[in-house]
């Protein structure tokens, strides 16, 4: 599918907005925390970046299921490191084993397992970040603005499943719709996490 | 047509495209990031626009005197048959006038501002137009050596400039787009392949094949990260400006693996965009990082 000049736009923006948060937006947090966001944030610019370059075939390549669980998952572990310190550790295994597991299963394993480890593990990490922020919020853990960063994580959750069962060959909607949709979710996604980020 | 119509209608179509603006533009870039590399009180006005005024006139300079000296050449390959030099819209001795002007101009300007940079600079054009491109650029493919020495002048000027010395971050940064540049021509000449050998030029793909010209991206795009790594992180730049660095540099040898062990035409031609961006990328956040 051509890449429009709109789409273009939109991606250009979604990369500057993410290069704002990994320069500004993550200063003075933790560590770990800093790290898993840097990660997240990176892959969402250098992701932006090489669709602008390549076109929409760039997500012909078998990296992007990687990629797009490396953003989830960064970012639920970057969450679950500042707010559920004492969950740290066994969140962390699960994420890197789930992570690990959707790799290995996404080149060599029966397309059936692939698709449930994924939606596990995609399921997991999308539901911490759309939910912890929100109930941070709702408790007053919180400013309420961080509840900004849940609605990120519900569009790049949404995002993120279009995209992988799409690459699975299970898609959701028609990879058309999907890759018209894509740029501006991504943006949104980006804003909602920006915006959300500036009230920790 | 009114003269000045005229006038900008020529200078659209057949000057602006001889000195490759982007190019200069990139090259610009470098001079003015090595310049505020240096942090110390030097946001001078008039020196800075002295320093991009009299690199761009002779990065400009440079460049036209390449197209004279390639007019032939450039005729052959489909790539550049559309240049005004070898599709015949300006003469060989208009060119040769204009980019002397603008050689001399540019390196006397330098040489007024201070002696150094102006040596710096000058060094530059000589390396360009006639180690590179005069001497070695139809003898051997590792005439590209000579073209990264002459492409990273303009951060070591820039920096010289700042300084008032050259220092081993100066050579760093320098290094770094020596590294750099052979990321960025090789995966051209292996996407224009067949031009470079109807003008008979050497290229590494045609010396040493495809594989060992991938290998060698992926080295000097390792070795180009290192120095720019290096370089910054002496600077002191911030350590956001250093994360979002390293994610560019993540993606930079991301794809330079790519090509080495998936090659295809598509990845090569990202490689050499994305080569681009990364290094604009790193000069814009020097300059951000010092404002």
């Amino acid at each position: 599918m051509y890449m429009k000049l709109i789409h273009r736009i939109l991606l250009l923006l979604t990369a500057l907005l993410a290069s704002y948060q990994v320069v500004q937006g993550i200063d003075g947090l933790e560590t770990m925390a800093i790290a898993c966001y840097t990660i997240a944030f990176g892959v969402l610019i250098v992701a932006a970046l090489l669709m602008i370059i390549l076109g929409f075939e760039v997500l012909d390549s078998p990296l992007v299921v990687v990629a797009s669980t490396l953003i989830p998952v960064s970012l639920a572990l970057g969450l679950v490191s500042e707010y559920l310190d004492g969950l740290l550790i066994p969140y962390g295994i699960f994420i890197v084993i789930g992570t690990l597991t959707i790799i290995i299963t996404r080149f060599a394993g029966p397309k059936k397992l692939a698709v449930i480890v994924l939606a596990v593990v995609h399921g997991a990490a999308g539901l911490t970040i759309f939910a912890l922020p929100i109930i941070l919020a709702l408790r007053g853990v919180t400013a309420g603005g961080f509840a900004w960063v849940g609605i990120g994580g519900g569009l790049i959750g949404i995002g993120g499943l279009l995209l992988s069962f799409l690459k699975t060959g299970k898609p959701i909607l028609s990879r058309e719709t999907i890759l018209t949709v894509l740029p501006g979710l991504l943006l949104l996604t980006t804003a909602a996490f920006v915006a959300g980020f500036m009230f920790v | 047509m009114s003269n000045l119509q005229s006038a900008i209608h020529n200078l659209k179509s057949k000057y602006w495209p001889l000195i490759k603006a982007l190019q200069t533009g990139l090259l610009l870039t470098t001079g003015v990031a090595g310049y505020m590399s240096a942090r110390c009180p030097i946001f001078n006005l008039g020196t800075l626009l002295g320093l991009a005024g009299s690199l761009f006139l002779a990065i400009s300079g440079s460049t036209v005197l390449n197209m004279w000296w390639d007019r032939d050449i450039d005729a052959i390959m489909g790539r550049t048959q559309k240049r005004p030099t070898s599709a015949g819209e300006i003469s060989p001795n208009e060119t040769l006038r204009l980019g002397l002007i603008l050689s001399v101009l540019g390196v006397g300007w330098a040489a007024t501002i201070d002696a150094l940079y102006g040596l710096i600079v000058f060094f530059g054009l000589f390396f360009d137009v006639v180690v590179y491109s005069m001497w070695l650029k139809r003898r051997t493919c590792w005439s590209i050596v000579w073209g990264g020495v002459s492409g990273a002048m303009p951060i070591l000027a820039g920096r010289a400039l700042g300084l008032g010395s050259i220092d081993w971050i100066g050579v760093a940064l320098a290094a770094s787009v020596i590294f750099w540049i052979p990321t960025h021509t090789l995966t051209f000449s292996m996407k224009f392949a067949e031009d470079y050998k109807a003008a008979c030029v050497p290229t590494f793909p045609s010396t040493y094949g495809l594989p060992s010209t991938r290998a060698t991206i992926a080295v000097s795009s390792i070795l180009a990260a290192l120095a720019m790594g290096a370089a910054v992180f002496s600077i002191g730049m911030a350590w956001g400006f250093l994360r979002l660095l390293a994610v560019l540099t993540a993606g930079l040898l991301m794809l330079a693996f790519a090509i080495t062990f998936r090659p295809s035409e598509r990845v090569n031609f990202g490689l050499f965009k994305y080569a681009s961006l990364f290094m604009l990328g790193a000069m814009l956040m020097i300059v951000l990082d010092v404002l």
